[in-house]
């Protein structure tokens, strides 16, 4: 019953979701140009079918890439900043600094740095989008490991390593993984940023790009649920993760 | 007997922002091997200090620790500490929080021997039956039994224990004061007992230190003559009412109230 119902209220609700929008697209007589109505959606699926894999496939692996480079990058900065207290005040307001900067004005930046390297301008741009709440989260949960932590470890004549590699890194998962949630979502907006704005691009914000090039609205949508769902594949990828690694920080319900 | 702990003529001081603050002013302990000695005094006085000195955590400005006849510089292997905060890892279980300083001191110990002698300890604190447990599903009482064991499970000769009852409600407490007379005479260990409850430190001690106000010196050294088979009614006992009022008269003169009406 209560599997049932896990399943059931969500598909309820998103074919309510569905059947408002065809509902309002009806109601208003709007023409496809204006707004494709969720029935427009199969036969655009249908037609780019292996377009939709290909620059999905793109999109994503490149998603992948630049978090994959925020995670490494973000790690190591954070712990910088976890273990000295000078690194932290050198590199925080930088940081924030670099953080304020929203992302889209840099793809001309790197564009023109990086001519013609689509692949690596949208790795580079998923990953400087992202690696900020990762570094922002280790370093706080480094620099906050009560000092009792270490200080059962410290008093056996254990090493920094040791005590990093038994304490404090299992220790900051939680955290981390809480900001990978977020770096996750951002490094796919950074990789989409660039694949719109770059011309002769790939993915499926080149894909975007040439529905709207085209006029051809339903396509646009089409897109539009492509990376929603693909959102998500990468959402709960990391979602899962956590259940493997920081399992042990979800309370069991009593 | 010769001494396991001495702590001679220590004297440190924190450097904050409003200059040097002094909290031990020559400081003298001495523990003889197998002795349980408790140290009391006021609030903010230098006590946990006096822990990290011991542990080899941090080094004095003048004087010297020595245990062993060694002096201390850094952290030795043969000391285990217990705080007033559990401090389990939340990602292990029971048993592998326990296992814990055997990774470091004894790394070449096979798995099957650590997890043997972690169980035998958590069966003499009653945790049996706990040992897959998270430390977010026992409670309190419970996760400092698991703690204890953790201090104990690579058999140091000092154990340090900076009020490490200090957070439990008082019967629970009463009941640790009791495992921890037993677990010392099954596995016999030199212990400095941090406290503020005068009551567990005639229990357990076999000697009462009482430290002065900031900065700490040595203000009073009480012998507890009571049999080593103690129980909670034996703190309910002539003798043990007048150590406990001279421990009060003491702390009353460390916190310098020794005029007031009381």
């Amino acid at each position: 019953m209560e599997t049932l119902q896990k399943i059931a209220v969500p598909t309820l609700a998103i074919l309510a979701f569905l059947g408002l929008w065809e509902f309002i697209v009806w109601v208003n007589d709007w023409p496809n140009y204006k707004m494709a109505s969720p029935s427009d959606l199969p036969p655009a699926f249908a037609r780019y079918s292996h377009l939709f894999l290909e620059m999905g496939w793109q999109t994503l692996w490149r998603t992948i890439a630049g978090l994959g480079l925020a995670v490494l990058f973000g790690t190591l900065l954070g712990m910088a900043m976890g273990f000295s207290r000078i690194a932290r005040d050198a590199l925080y307001p930088l940081l924030v600094g670099f953080n304020a900067i929203p992302k889209a004005t840099l793809v001309p930046v790197i564009a023109l740095i990086f001519i013609g390297q689509h692949d690596f301008n949208t790795v580079l741009m998923a990953f400087l989008i992202s690696f900020f709440p990762i570094a922002v989260s280790v370093g706080i949960g480094l620099s906050t490991l009560e000092p009792e932590y270490r200080d059962i470890l410290r008093s056996l004549g254990a090493s920094r390593v040791t005590i990093f590699r038994k304490i404090a890194l299992p220790k900051t998962l939680p955290e981390f993984f809480g900001a990978l949630k977020v770096s996750v979502t951002l490094a796919f907006i950074g990789t989409n940023l660039v694949e719109i704005v770059s011309p002769h691009g790939r993915g499926l914000g080149a894909l975007f790009k040439s529905g709207e090039t085209n006029g051809d609205y339903p396509l646009m949508f089409a897109v539009l649920i492509a990376l929603a769902v693909l959102g998500i594949v990468l959402y709960y990828a990391v979602v899962a993760l956590e259940r493997i690694f920081a399992g042990w920080a979800e309370r069991p319900q009593s | 007997m010769t001494n396991l702990i001495e702590i001679k003529g220590v004297t440190h001081a924190y450097r904050t922002k409003a200059g040097p603050l002094p909290v031990l002013d020559n400081l003298n302990v001495a523990v003889p091997e197998g002795e349980f000695c408790a140290v009391v005094g006021p609030s903010g006085c230098g006590k946990s200090t006096l822990t990290r000195l011991v542990a080899g955590l941090m080094k004095p400005d003048q004087g010297e620790v020595w245990l062993h006849g060694e002096r201390v510089t850094s952290p030795r292997k043969t000391v285990g500490m217990a705080f007033q905060n559990p401090v389990l890892l939340e990602w292990r279980t029971i048993l592998d929080n326990v296992i814990l300083p055997l990774e470091i001191v004894a790394p070449r110990m096979p798995q099957r021997d650590r997890e043997a002698r972690a169980m035998h300890l958590l069966e003499m604190v009653g945790l049996k039956g706990f040992e897959g447990k998270r430390p977010s599903e026992l409670s309190g009482g419970m996760r400092q039994r698991a703690s204890l064991c953790r201090s104990i499970v690579h058999k140091p000769d000092v154990l340090i224990m900076d009020e490490p009852f200090g957070a439990l409600d008082a019967f629970t407490r009463e009941d640790l004061w009791q495992t921890m007379r037993d677990l010392r005479a099954a596995e016999p260990f030199t212990c400095v007992l941090i406290t503020h409850d005068l009551r567990e430190s005639v229990f357990l001690g076999d000697q009462v230190i009482v430290l002065s106000g900031r900065p700490a010196r040595t203000q009073h050294v009480l012998r507890v003559d009571l049999p080593a088979d103690r129980t909670i009614d034996s703190l309910y006992t002539p003798e043990a009412a007048e150590m406990l009022h001279l421990l009060r008269d003491q702390i009353r003169i460390a916190q310098g109230r020794d005029g007031e009406v009381h």
